[in-house]
């Protein structure tokens, strides 16, 4: 097992073989993990949100969904979650959305500095060759913005508690790309920690048997391999 | 369905389309300029997406719209914002009521997906805006969640979301102000396999004025 503590607030990228299994678990209330992901084998196949949402009919993410590229190809498999509601609506945060909490400088407040998902984002993007072209709808893992009848949406403050967690496993090479910001939507600044460990993955039969269209996008993957 | 048909006063008529379903189109409009995008014989989708034209990367963001207003669906009055949280466009005339953003676009590999693989090789929206879009430098990194104008997708409380009939009719329009220079690319969608266009791909009609 390998495993990684990422404080709140920053970004980090890791890049994760197929048929392992990472495991998020957030270290304290409020956390957000605003997640891009890449097929790692591939020059631009990434995580397409909308294919990933309508071929599940959901507007949310959770267990056991696969995650869906822009190739039709399963990236992974949310194979378990303490929350049955991730976002995937609400995008990641920019600067403009972390200034709202006033003025914030590296010399005044040292590595307590507030920086946006945008600004992480783009500084791991950065390290793997790739730019503000690769920036993709992401999924917001432990956050959740409401739906109401008629379109309306409203971010759920509380949604996600110290020791909430997801498993993903990984069916293709993956790159992943997160930052730990508060979501976008979030009323106040209330950056938390998230444990990364990336572990083999048991078998994933629940997604394989969840809809018709999960096992194709998890047989295409597989072909990948064959 | 708060339906509005308000017209603002166009500028000189620089384009005037009509194009087949699983065509595409693409063309510049710009700031001040406006767009008509009209669905001639109704229940049609047309896929569309649009980029700061000084800046390819600058591009339409459906998460950042719907986020930012705080509203899934689109209609008159959404600002349709850019990655940088820009305004690309604003919505100024809309006679159906709603239209989805959240649905995507039809790929080959999705209707794979979505419907099996004796549907590969089937016309699709993402080849269409891979083909149009070549010619303004829009490779696959630049697309993203689109705009699905006339295309009925609700989401329900529960967070499930599905595919409905269209609420669009024959000769309905969705009209747009272009707030920078902007680059538009539509797909008007060939699918065959669900009723977002009601079994039957038509022509849509697309007018660009430049500024009034
Ligand atoms: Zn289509």
């Amino acid at each position: 097992m390998t495993g990684h503590d990422v404080p709140g607030g920053a970004a980090w990228s890791f890049r994760v073989r197929h048929g392992r299994e990472m495991r998020f678990t957030t270290l304290a209330n409020g956390a957000n993990v605003s997640l891009l992901l890449f097929a790692a084998d591939h020059p631009v196949d990434r995580l397409n949100v909308p294919d990933t949402l309508k071929a599940q009919m959901s507007a949310r993410i959770h267990p056991p969904m696969v995650l869906m590229s822009d190739r039709g190809l399963a990236l992974a498999s949310v194979t378990g979650s303490s929350l049955d509601w991730h976002d995937a609506l609400g995008g990641h945060s920019t600067e403009r959305h972390v200034t709202r909490f006033g003025p914030s400088s590296y010399q005044q407040d040292r590595n307590d500095r507030r920086l946006s998902a945008r600004t992480g984002l783009l500084s791991e993007l950065r390290k793997h060759g790739r730019d503000r072209a690769d920036l993709h709808a992401s999924v917001n893992l432990f956050s959740k913005v409401a739906l109401s009848g008629d379109g309306g949406l409203s971010y759920v403050e509380g949604h996600s508690v110290a020791g909430d967690w997801a498993t993903l496993r990984a069916e293709v090479d993956l790159l992943l790309v997160m930052s730990t910001a508060p979501h976008p939507l979030a009323t106040t600044w209330c950056p938390a920690a998230v444990r990364v460990e990336v572990t083999d993955a048991p078998a994933d039969d629940a997604s394989r048997l969840f809809r018709d269209e999960s096992a194709r996008a998890l047989a295409q993957s597989a072909l990948v391999w064959a | 369905m708060g339906v509005t048909a308000v017209l603002l006063p166009h500028g000189v008529l620089v384009l005037d389309e009509v194009v087949p379903s699983g065509d595409g189109f693409l063309a510049t409009v710009p700031a001040g300029g406006s767009l008509r995008i009209v669905d001639l014989e109704g229940n049609q989708a047309a896929d569309t997406l649009f980029y700061d034209a000084h800046d390819l990367d600058n591009r339409y963001s459906a998460m950042d719209t719907v986020r930012e207003q705080q509203q899934a669906y689109l209609t008159t009055g959404s600002q349709l914002l850019s990655t940088d949280l820009d305004v690309l466009a604003t919505i100024t005339a809309d006679t159906v009521g709603r239209h989805d953003t959240v649905g995507g676009a039809c790929s080959q590999e999705s209707n794979v997906i979505r419907y099996g693989e004796q549907h590969r090789h089937q016309h699709a929206c993402r080849e269409t805006f891979l083909r149009w879009g070549a010619a303004a430098g829009i490779g696959a990194r630049q697309l993203t969640a689109n705009i699905n104008f006339f295309m009925n997708v609700p989401l329900t409380s529960e967070g499930g979301l599905t595919f409905a009939d269209g609420l669009s009719s024959p000769g309905a329009y969705v009209e747009l102000r272009a707030e920078r220079d902007i680059v538009v690319l539509i797909s008007n969608c060939p699918q065959l396999n669900n009723p977002c266009n009601g079994w039957n791909p038509t022509p849509i009609q697309v007018l660009v004025w430049g500024p009034a």
